[in-house]
């Protein structure tokens, strides 16, 4: 999936005469279009690379001061209190509320956004394919803010009364426990997310599973495999390294999106007791920094909000290792 | 295990266009049947109303009858799906599930029919690579992925594949065009052993491989281009290579055209 993913089966696949790949500087013939390209290339690679490194050096130098005047335990404290001479704080708040909220947006986005891609490559009539893709590419177009209000005006009233049925019903699951906030909650930003990252899901999963070689599904249905079966045998298989950098690039963006978020949460009380309940209020990662923006009076402050940054840097790092482990593991396989 | 085919005054459509025309035939039991002629004329689109794959080609449809022993493969109630379990087929290019191993390739069909059990599969699939000719090749990496295997193992894979789920027939869509002269006689030397079980229809370019593998053969032509293909003659192979019963055949196998 190198449109997708970056990694190409070509760059690992031998040559006719089983030698390895040429490596790019092997195949330059010298010519001055050839240097000239192949530096231009070279420096684009670097620069993003200095571009991360620098990033993460900016976020780390600014957040050790801030860190070692904590008072409070960064990654199990739940007081944010990072003015003052004594100052606190701690993210698990955010860092639970971040990563709840995006779970539930990839559990609700991913299998719709899979759906819609299946159905409009394997099963929507010829005439509709086109203008329903761009319709769902359109969704991906509407500027966040737009979703914070249309969630905050729109979609809140609707959804208030269905999270008070399943408060009733099934407010014994500790996930789902009733907890009086009134405003979002965990679940329904979930939601919104969800809404918001169907269109990368939806359009990266319908890229790949249009690719699928006609060849495999063929093969399939030769064997007496229904269309659902042809699906599941050589459509799925196919896309799957896609899906998972859909989902992966769906992820970053649910983890950090700020604008409709800072919209639509409602931030705990200070000392509020501890919950699992994904009905609970709290502020994830980009709401809090964003929300406290104009608090950045000292570097002491600021270290802890870059310090917070840094944690959700570092988080979606881990997700897109995690993402690259998961599509290697299954190389042999996908060739 | 096989069957008759009986063919009558079928035509062939892509959307408006007729692609072959009227075309009858009896495709005889535990024999090989190969169809010859140009590029263009036909003979794949024929072959691919035999299990109904035309139809996964938008557009696709057929009049006339195509007779199983006495099925009606295009019955109203007849679903393409049981044609194609009955009907199994193997593609010009060996295009193996990428994604599994060598076994769940050949045990593919059989989990499409809802075989669970393991010693079954087990039995099965070990059977059928025999069959291919290939188990002595892969029976110490049978968890190791299908693509890995050279094209003319793959290509046998296909075979394996495909005769996993006994079919009453087994066609092939030029098995052996894009594989080497070696691959090409290990299929050759399959053909004549599955004949033994299976009612065998192939397509090939090659019309040695045609004279070498075949009981009947038939001829496909076409007036001119953008006109429909249509079958010229059918016969035993051996008096349609010595003695054909029409000039246009005579021409095309002595290369005067083609």
């Amino acid at each position: 999936m190198s449109t997708v993913t970056g990694v190409s089966a070509a760059d690992e696949l031998p040559q006719p005469d089983g030698k390895k790949p040429r490596q790019g500087d092997r195949a330059s013939t010298g010519r001055i279009g050839d240097r000239l390209f192949g530096g231009a290339a070279t420096l684009s690679g670097v620069i993003v690379i200095v571009l991360v490194t620098l990033i993460g050096a900016f976020l780390v130098v600014q957040a050790v001061p801030a860190l070692m005047n904590n008072s409070a335990s960064f990654f199990t404290s739940r007081v944010w209190a990072p003015g003052g001479e004594q100052p606190a704080f701690g993210i698990l708040e955010f860092l639970w509320t971040t990563v709840a909220a995006s779970t539930v947006a990839m559990l609700l986005a991913v299998p719709v956004g899979v759906g819609v891609a299946l159905f409009l490559t394997q099963y929507a009539p010829t005439w509709l394919r086109g203008p329903a893709a761009t319709l769902v590419d359109l969704l991906a177009a509407v500027p966040s803010i737009v979703y914070g209000l249309w969630g905050l005006v729109t979609f809140f009233p609707v959804w208030k009364p269905v999270q008070n049925g399943i408060e009733d019903t099934l407010g014994w699951f500790p996930l789902l426990a009733p907890t009086g906030i009134s405003g979002g909650t965990i679940f329904f930003i979930g939601i919104v997310l969800s809404i918001m990252v169907l269109p990368i899901v939806t359009a990266l999963s319908r890229e790949v599973f249009a690719q699928t070689p006609t060849a495999h599904k063929e093969g399939a249905l030769a064997l007496g495999a229904t269309q659902w079966e042809m699906i599941r045998t050589s459509v799925l298989p196919f896309g799957r390294p896609g899906v998972i950098s859909a989902a992966m690039l769906a992820l970053g963006r649910a983890l950090g999106e700020t604008i409709a978020v800072t919209f639509l949460v409602s931030a705990l009380a200070d000392g509020s007791s501890w919950t699992w309940s994904l009905f609970n209020g709290g502020e994830t990662f980009a709401s809090k920094i964003a929300n406290n923006a104009a608090e950045f009076s000292n570097p002491g402050k600021t270290g802890a909000y870059i310090a917070a940054g840094l944690v959700l840097f570092v988080l979606t790092f881990i997700v897109n290792s995690i993402a690259r482990v998961v599509i290697e593991r299954r190389k042999a396989f996908t060739e | 295990m096989a069957k008759r085919i009986d063919v009558s005054d079928l035509n062939v459509y892509y959307g408006s266009f007729k692609a072959v025309e009227g075309v009858s035939m009896t495709v005889e039991p535990r024999s090989v049947t190969a169809f010859i002629g140009p590029s263009g004329c036909g003979k794949s689109t024929f072959l691919r109303t035999l299990n109904r794959m035309h139809e996964v080609v938008p557009g696709g449809r057929v009049e006339g009858k195509v007779m199983l022993d006495d099925q009606d493969l295009y019955a109203s109630s007849m679903d393409p799906v049981t044609v194609r379990r009955t009907v199994g087929m193997v593609f010009q290019r060996p295009n193996p599930f990428p994604t599994m191993s060598i076994y769940d390739n050949v045990a593919a069909g059989l989990r499409l029919n809802g075989v669970k059990n393991k010693k079954t599969l087990d039995g099965i699939v070990e059977q059928s690579l025999q069959g291919a000719n290939l188990w002595t090749e892969v029976k110490d990496r049978l968890s190791k992925p299908g693509a890995g295997l050279s094209g003319g193992q793959q290509q046998r894979l296909c075979i394996a594949r495909a005769i996993a789920v006994q079919p009453q027939v087994l066609l092939m869509d030029e098995p052996c065009s894009a594989l080497d002269p070696i691959s090409t006689l290990a299929i050759e030397d399959l053909v004549n052993e599955l004949k033994n079980d299976f009612t065998i229809v192939i397509v090939t370019h090659n019309m040695q491989q045609a004279a070498r593998v075949s009981d009947r053969t038939a001829f496909f032509n076409l007036k001119a281009t953008g006109e429909p293909g249509r079958l010229v003659e059918i016969d035993d192979t051996t008096r349609i290579f010595n003695n054909p019963a029409e000039q246009a055949t005579e021409d095309y196998i002595s290369g005067r055209f083609g």
